[in-house]
């Protein structure tokens, strides 16, 4: 009996130690986020300015502002975009609406899948060698933003599918009832009830691609220009790849610059995301099928 | 003018005749678009092998993978992978470190202790993890955990494989902990109450049954944070101090495959014996990451055809 008691307190005290343990893994986890989150905006908050965002890097990138870098990058993500969400989204679609369960469609996700973890270098090589080199589009924006749609189009695919999947089919059913087409059915009616979810991956997985540096490092990124670009065949600069000059090519970089332009660009990349995300828990609560 | 019935009739059909076309010329592009994933990801191995090819004839894939020194512009020249490999391995082994325990610890504890709101909170906690960008990870180690290694460990320099491989472990932890929590979230809540009904502790219950249930996407969670962390690049090539030598320990510099080539794709000669090396990293690379997500994904499958009744 006290045998049975005592395997029972041992039972309960162990409970006790692994949700410590545990807790203590949360723990780090949130520490190690606010640690970056804190530095991040204590440190780069002091550089901030209109003049550090609007005007042109000088003195060797030791003065000035980060105008021609935020540019750069607004025009590298808008073109991928561009390039992206039309071929994500309809790729999306076959796979919720179109794809019959067969050994191809298996195929399909598996390749999805599996580009989604094919590291951002490796990306990069390809543009470089397809679209710099065998294309002959040269180091621009636009290699740059076709490697960035081959490293997006997995996240976009996944969030579109995932959203067009949540729609009930009694809307599918009842369009098609009415003698819609199956493409009018997707088009007038379950492609708008989708988009709130359509719309947030796509901020998300193209804000993924704003941070990237490794594949435009070697597809078209500058080092410095004196001059914003003129057209999509023209190099350009951008935050991630600036932060990266700043921090370990340039010595004696002001401190704030620095952590100015990291700020910028964490700012950029997560409060977008942030505000997509919470957009989107706010629609689902919205809308009950 | 009043269309006669038949008049009406065929505008009718008109309509719906043009309709099904464009409903045909509408599918052929869905499919299409739904086929580019499969075409991408040949493309890449393709054109990766085709710039390579270079290397492979007139070095040998052997003699890259086994030769144990990179000197790429020295004379002689002499392209050895195993520095870069090892490298690579030893990054990650650090990663893999911080990575395992503090993720599926954290993992049990947001899908099994606590509450829904707490689960929320720690939704928007990874979600920002995950989309802090590499770069910013490599500068915020820069600024704190090179200097906090050099002077922990009384070291010459604090760009190490270890430094490299504790911010390593940090980044991979998002995907870490959405998959492990996804998979004990997927555990059915039947098991749990059985085993709880039996007299089990909730611990024992997660330890004996919720776990054991979960463990295959556990693993693949573990399988895809490992190939998160062999293929950065951008972190790594900012704390590593990339000296290309056979480390013996993680507290010496290491150069990985990733940074090699993102260090030296700018200075190469395009089409030239350095620059199809380079791309031989990246086929060896893209190989080794290719293994890794298909097993993940092979193991994730087999879980959700588990739970689907």
């Amino acid at each position: 009996m006290s045998d049975r008691n005592r395997r029972a307190r041992n039972a309960r005290t162990v409970e006790v130690v692994m949700k410590v343990v545990t807790g203590a893994c949360v723990a780090l986890v949130i520490g190690a986020a606010m640690l970056i989150l804190g530095k991040i905006v204590i440190s780069g908050i002091p550089g901030i300015s209109l003049e550090f965002l609007f005007s042109k890097p000088g003195m060797g990138m030791r003065a000035g502002g980060i105008f021609p870098i935020i540019v750069g990058t607004l025009m590298l993500v808008t073109l991928t975009a561009v390039l992206v969400l039309p071929l994500g989204i309809m790729a999306g679609i076959y796979l919720a609406e179109y794809a019959p369960k067969n050994v191809v469609t298996r195929i399909v996700r598996l390749s999805i899948a599996n580009m989604a973890g094919v590291p951002s270098i490796v990306y990069g090589l390809f543009g470089l060698a397809v679209f710099v080199l065998l294309m002959q589009i040269g180091k621009s924006l636009l290699a740059s933003a076709l490697t960035l749609t081959c490293l997006t189009l997995p996240v976009i695919i996944t969030s579109t599918e995932e959203a067009l999947r949540q729609i009930p089919s009694d809307l599918r059913q009842a369009a098609l009832a009415l003698g819609a087409t199956r493409w009018r059915a997707i088009y007038k009616v379950i492609l708008p009830a989708a988009a709130p979810g359509i719309v947030t991956g796509s901020i998300l997985g193209l804000s993924r691609a704003a941070g990237e540096t490794a594949p435009i490092l070697v597809t078209g990124a500058a080092f410095f220009l004196p001059k914003l670009p003129d057209s999509v065949y023209s190099q350009y600069m951008s935050l991630p790849y600036h932060l990266y000059v700043l921090a370990t090519q340039v010595p004696n970089v002001p401190p704030e610059i620095t952590w100015g332009t990291a700020f910028v660009l964490v700012a950029g990349v997560s409060i977008v995301s942030m505000i997509a995300g919470a957009w989107r828990s706010v629609q689902r609560r919205k809308v009950k099928w | 003018m009043t269309m006669t019935p038949s008049e009406r009739a065929g505008r009718l059909l008109g309509r719906t005749t043009r309709r099904r076309a464009a409903e045909a010329v509408v599918r052929t592009l869905i499919y299409a678009a739904g086929l580019l994933s499969i075409v991408i990801l040949l493309a890449i191995a393709v054109f990766l092998f085709v710039e390579a090819r270079k290397s492979i004839a007139e070095v040998g894939l052997g003699t890259m993978l086994t030769s144990t020194q990179w000197f790429p512009t020295g004379t002689p020249k002499i392209f050895g992978f195993l520095p870069l490999i090892i490298g690579s391995l030893m990054v990650t082994g650090v990663a893999l470190v911080v990575f395992v325990p503090i993720g599926i610890g954290a993992a049990v504890f947001i899908s099994e202790f606590s509450a829904g709101w707490f689960k929320e909170v720690m939704k928007s906690v990874i979600e920002f993890m995950a989309a802090v960008p590499s770069v910013v990870y490599g500068f915020l180690g820069v600024a704190i955990l090179i200097p906090w290694v050099k002077a922990t460990f009384g070291l010459t320099s604090g760009m190490t494989a270890l430094t490299g491989g504790l911010v390593l472990g940090i980044m991979s932890l998002p995907t870490v902990i959405s998959i492990s929590e996804d998979a004990l979230h997927a555990v059915p809540d039947a098991l749990r109450q059985g085993s709880l009904a039996l007299g089990n502790t909730r611990w024992q219950t997660i330890y004996k049954v919720v776990v054991p249930s979960a463990s295959s996407g556990i693993f693949a969670g573990v399988m895809l944070g490992l190939g998160r962390a062999i293929g950065e690049t951008m972190a790594v090539l900012m704390l590593t101090g990339n000296a290309a030598v056979i480390p013996t320990n993680v507290f010496e510099s290491v150069r990985t495959m990733t940074g090699t080539i993102a260090a030296e794709m700018g200075e190469v000669v395009f089409g030239g014996l350095h620059y199809s090396v380079l791309f031989s990293v990246g086929l060896v690379l893209f190989g080794i990451t290719f293994v890794i997500n298909l097993a993940a994904d092979l193991v994730l499958e087999r879980q959700r055809k588990r739970w689907r009744r």
